[in-house]
């Protein structure tokens, strides 16, 4: 007991716990440039890879002369697939039950393959023995079409499938077809468009694109051949995956491999999967005895890692004259690239793209997705997707501007007509996902009115009349899009990765004097882990945030988890995490009732203490209570206050939001000018709102770049046309608008703190709204849709289409 | 990202720097700002095996006039370009298109000289040049020479200088009352090349266009010089027909790629767009 | 691959060492005198994330050549804090106002805004916009880099203002 006691409010402030602003501890070390990236490392004796990549994008290779490199001073070793084959790993497993070259193998199948690995002394060294390194290739006719990929007289891709008429996903129907996924309901659906007075049908294309972190991949490895240990640092997004991936394909047992990712500069999707330069710095640093660093440039980041969408997706809605559908149907041709290296959940050949009934009450659907492979990078689910939700999303939310449009209604109204409604939670889709919650009409309507929608209506029809007399040459769109995400990947029942249950987990020990150490399977790539889970824990057990140490990233001490992308950490580690935390509290609570002498159940938790029910000036604190965990705990108990939690959750989580952006189009030049951008997210309980806002703003400038810019084009000879920054649009703080955040709370219902994730919304539902915005702007010309991205010449186009161009 | 070895010079007079291409010969690039030369090196398209640096050339470093020409040593950043006071009195334009260089960044590096001698289609000083009637003046083994910008430009990276020789300065005629000039660039975002852009320069008196010059950048293998466009505003009154006119004939040169920024057609009709922008905003600035 | 002898002044503190002149000076930084602040993250010189000041300027230090910076001035982002380990406005700035993620574009942000903030230093939003244009970030949406920025220029001034 204290002479001056503090207040309830004063000792959660101290907490710093759930809903704080609570700035990073994270900061310190970056603002000083002394973060621990992995091309920071330098180990004694390192030796430095580098790959030579191929020319074309589909060639035989007839030859490799390597001589001239191994004659250069420096250079120790040459590894191409005839050097791994005997330890059969010039093919690797990849996350989508498919297999990928490592280094190729008589043949390459997209530009910027790996062919050869050259370990040099320096970067520098081994930069000049690449260009030693002569290929000898026969070309090949390139396959970039998906929409060509299964004629009968397509080119064979994959010779080492030739016969196999099932893959992992089922049957193939053709040797470039990967995988048929079929979900929903074909008979009703069918007779659903039959009876529908009114159908929409559209083709839309989700183009091909890149996340393109700041920093791109690359590892360390470095194989102890004195104690058979082998270490990897590297920019992994899943570091137990890894391990266990790794000690499956080469054959060390997993207890003699560590895996660790440290600071990682932007993940994005990008790093989850295992990259040939991972396995080849493995292979190296074991034949030569040392560390063996690999990091990627720029152009082989964008020539040869996990793009991300290329959905050629066919919508069709049924509905009545009023609007409300009736029915969904969708086909998808996803193009997957010369390997199918989609890091989905393995029962989830197209991710969640079931989710693509969105946030309307549809009563049947269908949907079926045809995986083709082509000449082009593999990969496929990345960027900030929710496992294809990107895409899901952006279908239907085009789908209903397209039957506002055909119907001459407000989208925004076609939307509420539409929507589960509040009492509906939990829904059951037409395609198979139960809905946790949701207020979507609150939602809307906050949206709406902040934005003074009907003004902004009324002001556009000024605009196109001022257009239709000549006197401005700019057109005013307005994109409105309601996004319903899956996040929180999930359940063990339906969701594994190779057979890894997609749980996640925490693991907290408490110390005598009342501080703490937290690790989780989970690893920030800027997410602010650290900060924020330390906030849930305070929360939960009473302990400043500031006294809690949270780690991640270290297979060696961390428990097993999945790591983090599809807006996971929140809802499946968040939850271990707050679980973790209720056991500690719960032992703690007999030890106070031992201390105080009274039952368990005469106690009650205020904060940071537990205190005697009707008699509050007695009472423990959780400090007080962490000190006797080492020294007076009740007989039969064991001393130490810690406990670990591997939470299965019992569902996915939906987030979802409401988008606004207006745009201004100057018909005369295509380019478009972000007038305004307000984004509304519900995700349930927000842990740090200014760690919230600015996953928004960073998701929004993201989205704004798929919507508006990004491409990752292919030619006819297989040439990629966006390996460099000079043409890969990334947008500065020039063409990045102000951003106006906004939010609802719907908790979830089956998280332990109501938590849902919130990292990817900003782009499921930015891109949306982009695009509804430029294809808004020409809806009164008979505009039904526009591709994106829309860059100025695209927009142009469409203007010309329409006549409008002088 | 790593480019090939060669030796380095850091020559201290403009002289020493001639010896050492004469020495040298075609393996000798001289490297000024760096910022197209050094990322050709990292991507091993350029590969000299000896690189003359000029950056200690004080007397490739001046901004002044000597009464009738305005006088920038082609060592003068774009940086330096923006903020000289003296050019932005006398000759804004260059300032219009300095500042849609690249990033500050690299305009802290990027030097004119570099921008204009290194025959880039792409690079925005090229057309300025033009439409000012500026003149290079170069410096070799035989001495110094005076080329009109309008004779420099012969395709992509192929201009007038010999081998061996340096630009050493730009000369513009100092601009006269009544004039107006401005550089419109349209692009996929701050720093890109240009979509389609146009520089103009006007004289105006009474109202009426006495003389005007209009050139179009990264629209051809050279910067293009549109006279016949300019020459439709000759004697006119800027109004909207002569206007139209002069940028029908502006797109009637362009032959620009198709590329990221857009199909050839596309690039022709923004290039026009350009041209009636920066008219409008020339002519602003006459009055 | 002969190497030559350079000399620089690199955070107040002079370096000698040995290098190719072809070694790019963030390799120089980074590799020879461990200063791993400054980070690389393109190829064609867009990204800034190796942004360094030189000689007074914010250079893009993977567009120079070691050889060339002989005889230079540089700051890095090393030497932002004062010696006795103050951080910069800038620097706390950026905590404050949650102008950084994943932390990799933010040594190379922060170096270039401290020059910035010499050059201009009372900077509106379009000022900073501009004057970042040349440092890319994928993680923040700019938006709260600007707010740390206008916060930084603020104290700065006030500072400036009280001292005299």
């Amino acid at each position: 007991m204290s002479a001056n006691p503090e207040s309830a409010e004063a000792r959660k402030q101290k907490l710093e716990g759930l809903g704080t602003k609570r700035k990073r501890v994270e900061d310190a070390r970056f603002t000083q440039g002394k973060g621990h990236y992995v091309d920071d490392m330098k180990l004694p004796g390192m030796l430095f890879g580098d790959f030579v990549r191929s020319a074309y994008g589909h060639a035989r290779i007839k030859a490799i002369r390597k001589d001239k490199a191994l004659a250069l001073p420096g250079v120790k070793a040459v590894l191409t697939a005839e050097e791994l084959k005997p330890l059969k790993l010039h093919y690797m497993p990849t996350l989508a039950g498919d297999v990928q070259a490592v280094l190729a193998d008589g043949k390459v199948l997209f530009q910027g393959q790996e062919i050869a690995f050259v370990i040099a002394e320096d970067r520098y060294i081994a930069a000049d023995a690449v260009e030693l390194i002569e290929v000898e290739y026969e070309e090949l006719p390139a396959l970039v079409d998906p929409t060509k990929a299964m004629a009968a007289d397509a080119p064979v891709l994959r010779e080492d499938l030739q016969g196999k008429t099932s893959g992992a996903h089922g049957p193939r129907k053709h040797h470039n077809h990967i995988f048929t996924w079929e979900v929903g309901d074909a008979a009703g659906t069918a007779k659903a468009f039959k009876d529908a007075p009114v159908t929409v049908k559209e083709m839309i294309t989700y183009q091909r694109v890149h996340p393109c972190p700041i920093e791109t991949c690359g590892c360390v490895a470095s194989m102890d051949k004195i104690n058979g240990q082998l270490t990897v640092w590297g920019t992994f997004q899943a570091p137990h995956a890894v391990r266990t991936v790794a000690s499956l394909i080469s054959g060390i047992p997993e207890h003699k491999i560590r895996i660790i990712s440290p600071d990682i500069g932007g993940g994005f999707g990008n790093k989850v999967g295992v990259y040939p330069g991972y396995i080849c710095s493995i292979v190296a640093s074991i034949v030569t005895g040392v560390p063996v660093k690999w990091i990627e440039d720029r152009s082989e980041n964008l020539l040869a890692t996990a793009f991300a969408r290329d959905y050629h997706m066919t919508g069709e809605i049924a509905a009545t004259k009023e609007g409300r559908i009736t029915g969904l149907r969708c086909h998808v041709l996803a193009d997957h690239g010369a390997f199918d290296a989609c890091a989905d959940p393995t029962k989830y050949p197209a991710g969640f793209f079931n989710i693509c009934t969105g946030s309307y009450d549809i009563p049947v659907a269908h949907l079926t997705v045809d995986g083709v492979y082509t000449n082009k990078a593999p990969g496929g689910v990345a960027y900030r997707c929710s496992f294809r939700v990107t895409e899901a999303s952006y279908m239907i939310e085009r789908m209903i501007d397209i039957l506002a449009r055909k119907l001459n209604l407000d989208p925004a109204e076609v939307r509420k007509r539409n929507f589960i409604r509040k009492e509906q939670f939990p829904y059951q889709s037409a395609l198979g996902w139960e809905y946790d919650s949701g207020d979507y009409h609150t939602a809307l309507e906050k949206a709406l009115k902040t934005v003074n929608y009907t003004g902004l209506r009324e002001e556009q029809r000024k605009n196109r009349e001022a257009f239709a007399r000549g006197e401005t040459r700019k057109l005013m769109g307005i994109g409105v899009s309601f996004f319903t995400e899956i996040v929180g990947a999930g359940p063990i029942k339906n969701c594994d990765i190779l057979g890894l249950g997609m749980f996640d987990s925490c693991e907290i020990r408490v110390h005598p004097t009342g501080s703490a150490i937290a690790r989780l399977g989970t690893i920030s790539q800027g997410q602010g882990h650290a900060t924020t889970f330390a906030q849930i824990i305070a929360s939960e057990i009473g302990i400043p945030a500031a006294n809690i140490t949270v780690e991640e990233g270290d297979t060696d001490t961390a428990p097993y988890g999945l790591g983090t992308y599809g807006s996971r950490s929140t809802p499946v580690a968040g939850a271990a995490t707050a679980m973790a935390g209720r056991k500690i509290r719960a032992k703690a609570q007999m030890i106070a009732a031992y201390l105080l002498e009274v039952h368990d159940d005469d106690l009650e938790w205020d904060i940071d203490r537990f205190r005697v029910k009707g008699a509050p000036e007695r009472f423990k604190t959780m400090a007080e209570l962490a000190f006797s965990a080492y020294n007076k705990v009740p007989p039969g108990m064991e001393p130490g206050l810690e406990a670990v939690s591997y939470y299965d959750p019992p569902n996915m989580t939906y987030p979802f939001g409401a988008y606004i952006c207006v745009a201004d189009i100057d018909v005369d030049t295509g380019v478009t000018e972000i007038r305004r951008f307000y984004a509304l997210d519900d995700c349930g309980t927000r842990i740090n709102p200014m760690i919230i806002e600015g996953q928004v703003h960073g998701g929004l400038t993201e989205a704004l770049a798929i919507a508006m810019g990004q491409e990752m084009h292919y030619d006819e000879l297989g040439n990629l046309k966006n390996s460099t920054l000079m043409d890969y649009f990334l947008p500065t703080a020039v063409e990045t608008p102000v951003w106006e955040t906004d939010f609802t709370v719907t908790p979830s219902p089956h998280h332990p703190i109501g938590a849902k994730g919130v990292g990817e919304s900003p782009n499921v539902g930015g891109v949306s709204a982009f695009s509804n915005a430029v294809n808004d702007a020409f809806a009164h010309l008979g505009l039904t849709h526009t591709q994106m991205p829309h860059d100025h010449w695209r927009v142009w186009k469409t203007a010309e289409r329409l006549k409008l161009t002088a | 990202m790593i480019p090939a070895a060669f030796a380095y010079h850091r020559p201290s007079s403009l002289n020493e720097a001639i010896n050492l291409l004469a020495k040298h010969g075609d393996e000798a690039r001289v490297v000024a700002g760096g910022h197209s030369l050094i990322p050709m090196m990292k991507l091993r398209l350029a590969a000299p095996q000896h690189l003359v640096d000029l950056q200690d050339l004080a007397e490739l470093r001046r901004i002044d006039s000597d009464g009738t020409m305005l006088v920038i040593g082609a060592m003068t950043t774009q940086q330096e370009i923006l903020a000289s006071g003296l050019l932005a009195g006398k000759c804004p334009i260059l300032g219009d298109a300095a500042a849609q260089i690249a990033d500050p960044q690299v305009r802290n590096c990027g030097t004119i000289g570099g921008n204009v001698a290194n025959g880039d289609p792409g690079n925005d000083m090229p057309a300025v040049m033009l439409a000012l009637d500026a003149i290079y003046r170069v410096t070799g083994p035989g001495g110094s020479r005076d080329i009109p910008a309008r004779q420099f430009y012969q395709g992509t990276f192929v201009t007038a200088l010999k081998e061996g020789e340096i630009l050493q300065s730009i000369r513009i005629p100092t601009p006269v009352p009544g004039h107006g000039a401005a550089y419109e660039k349209q692009k996929r975002k701050i720093g890109d090349y240009a979509t389609a852009a146009a520089a103009v320069v006007l004289t105006l008196q009474g109202g009426t266009c006495t003389a005007a010059a209009i050139a179009l950048t990264n629209l051809g293998d050279t910067p293009l010089n549109a006279v016949a466009a300019a020459q439709a505003l000759v004697g006119s009154k800027l109004d909207s027909v002569a206007v139209a006119a002069a940028v029908k004939q502006a797109r009637a040169i362009a032959r620009p790629a198709s590329d990221g920024r857009g199909p050839a057609d596309y690039r022709t009709h923004v290039a026009g767009i350009m041209v009636a922008r920066a008219i409008a905003k020339a002519k602003a600035r006459a009055a | 691959m002969q190497k030559m002898h350079v000399k620089l002044t690199v955070n107040g503190r002079e370096v000698e060492a040995l290098a190719e002149p072809r070694t790019l000076l963030i390799h120089f930084l980074r590799e020879q005198l461990s200063l791993t602040g400054a980070h690389i993250g393109c190829d064609t010189s867009h990204c800034g994330a190796c942004t360094i000041d030189l000689n007074g300027k914010s250079v893009k230090s993977c567009t120079v050549f070691v050889a060339q910076a002989n005889g230079a001035k540089v700051t890095t982002i090393e030497g932002m804090a004062a010696a006795d380990g103050t951080l910069h406005p800038l620097q706390e700035a950026f905590r404050e106002h949650h102008g950084l993620q994943c932390g990799f574009c933010t040594p190379g942000m922060i170096t270039r805004a401290w020059r910035l903030l010499q050059e201009n230093p009372n900077p509106t939003e379009a000022e900073i916009r501009m004057g970042i244009s040349g440092n890319l970030c994928r993680c923040t949406g700019y938006q709260n880099i600007v707010k740390a920025i206008r916060a930084a220029a603020e104290r700065l001034q006030s500072t400036k203002e009280a001292a005299e």
